[in-house]
């Protein structure tokens, strides 16, 4: 994996050349990193003082209530989104053209538009019209509805990448639609769908954080109120980074787990060969890649 | 509608803003992920990496908690720019991590006889990548490099969190101003499918047209 490609195994002087380059890379890095923490001393952003209330356990309780409510949030939206893929999905294949427009019409429209705005549609759009719905219910709709026509696409494309010879098997031995769909095709295409899913599962996670627009109690409107009552916005900040950071990285490792157990144990290759992919983007290059690709 | 037809000059300006903000982000973002992507295959470990150190990072963070963090913390180490600007830097760096995922997974396409014929020419690694491996790794991802276009453009409404006013921010003040809370986010909802759908015409006419005949 970290073997490059384009580099053959290393003769005696393509690697001294290579040990000069790494050193003198190296030394430049190390300059960079001295330049930004002798600033960080400068600005006395560094001082316990301003660290000191990270420790404190009120703090932390603070924060991580932060953390639970954008994990509450997150799960809800899933779920939800999760469901509208789906239905998405089917109805995109449906047999009746209708169906299938209107389907592909509601994809298109909630795959195009920002999430802030459905955000801002579902909380003061919908109060502007007396409907009265809480921070928590306006995010997690919005989140449903974007997610799910991302997720539709997935779940789509997904199902038509399988080959055409599984379903007209399925028919052949006398399945009707919905059993072949149910017990041959959603079976194998949610497989190779996964890695895709988790990454996009993975952006709805991320994008929790805009409920803060909506004075949704979550861990980024935490972090700001923490940070403006002990004056350390800087210092809050970084920590909250880190916390979502950690919580990311850890689940685009368990993706990563199961799809290398998955494709060893089916050799099937996945849709997507990358984790944490901002959008439907690297969801494509993978056919290819994914032969070639080996780690 | 009347709303709508009403204030078009609000709509028009906020659409201006949001696709300058999108293309100047789109030209960092293709910058810093091409870049990154060369440090992530080159044979010099630090480079590596810092690439790798990059890129889990950044793709890990969420874009609001980024925007918060330059607008809100950098000035704590008087680092300050105008929000426009700050919108560019976190846009681009943040797409750009995805870029250079999306770029690596090109680079990985492109058959190792490219690369041992290039080398067996003499070429260095620098002129490997430059010459031979990274034009032919660009063209096998212009669909995924479009699909990060798009995703871009809807990314940018974010900057309205930091007051930019692009098309979000405007529409969001003008539906507090008139009340008419349905028809300005269908407006603006209309403006943003009117960039985001011919660009992802526009990509898959471009990917086709440089697709390579293997």
């Amino acid at each position: 994996m970290t073997a490059p490609v384009l580099a053959d195994a290393l003769g005696p002087r393509a690697r001294r050349k290579v040990l000069i380059a790494s050193v003198v890379t190296g030394a430049a890095l190390a300059a960079l990193l001295g330049v930004a923490v002798q600033r960080l001393v400068d600005k006395g952003q560094l001082e316990w003082a301003r660290w000191e209330p990270l420790t404190q356990w009120s703090v932390l309780k603070f924060l991580l209530g932060g953390l639970g409510d954008t994990l509450r949030a997150a799960f809800a939206g899933m779920t939800l989104a999760l469901l509208i893929g789906a239905a998405l999905a089917l109805l995109r294949l449906a047999q009746t053209a209708v169906v299938r427009w209107l389907a592909t019409a509601w994809t298109e429209f909630f795959r195009g538009v920002p999430l802030l705005l459905l955000i801002f549609f579902s909380y003061s759009g919908l109060r502007q019209y007396g409907i009265d719905i809480s921070p928590f219910r306006a995010l997690v709709l919005a989140l449903a509805l974007y997610n799910g026509a991302m997720l539709g696409e997935i779940f789509r494309a997904g199902i038509l990448s399988l080959d055409r010879g599984q379903t007209e098997a399925a028919y052949a031995i006398g399945l009707s639609y919905w059993q072949a769909m149910l017990q041959v095709v959603i079976p194998q295409a949610a497989r190779r769908m996964t890695p895709a899913i988790v990454s996009q599962l993975i952006t709805l996670l991320k994008d929790t954080s805009l409920g803060f627009v909506i004075t949704y109690e979550e861990l980024l409107r935490r972090s700001r109120s923490t940070g403006e009552f002990f004056r350390n916005p800087l210092q809050v900040t970084v920590f909250v980074a880190v916390l979502y950071i950690a919580v990311n990285f850890t689940l685009s490792r368990i993706a990563r787990r199961l799809e290398v157990r998955q494709r060893r144990r089916l050799g099937a290759g996945a849709i997507a060969t990358t984790t944490g992919v901002e959008d439907l983007a690297v969801v494509s290059v993978s056919a290819a890649a994914a032969v070639r690709d080996d780690h | 509608m009347d709303v709508v037809l009403d204030n078009l000059d609000v709509f028009i300006a906020g659409l201006r803003t949001t696709v300058g903000l999108t293309l100047l982000s789109y030209a960092v973002a293709l910058g810093v992920g091409i870049v990154i992507a060369a440090c992530r295959v080159s044979p010099i470990p630090p480079l590596r990496w810092a690439g790798v150190f990059y890129v889990e990072t950044v793709r890990n963070t969420p874009l609001t908690v980024l925007f918060v963090l330059f607008f809100f913390g950098l000035p704590k180490v008087d680092i300050l720019f105008e929000p426009f600007p700050t919108a560019v830097i976190v846009l681009g760096g943040y797409t750009g991590a995805f870029v250079a995922e999306t770029v690596r997974s090109g680079i990985n396409t492109v058959s190792r006889g490219q690369a041992e014929a290039a080398r067996s020419l003499g070429l260095t690694f620098p002129q490997v990548l430059r010459i031979v491996v990274l034009p032919q790794a660009l063209r096998s991802v212009v669909g995924p490099l479009g699909g990060l276009f798009i995703a871009l453009t809807k990314n940018s409404s974010i900057a309205a969190i930091i007051s930019v006013s692009e098309l979000v921010f405007r529409t969001d003040n003008l539906a507090n101003e008139t009340a008419r809370a349905v028809p300005v986010y269908l407006g603006a909802a209309v403006a943003y499918l009117l960039v985001t759908i011919p660009s992802g015409v526009a990509f898959r006419a471009l990917e086709r047209r440089v697709a390579f005949r293997r």
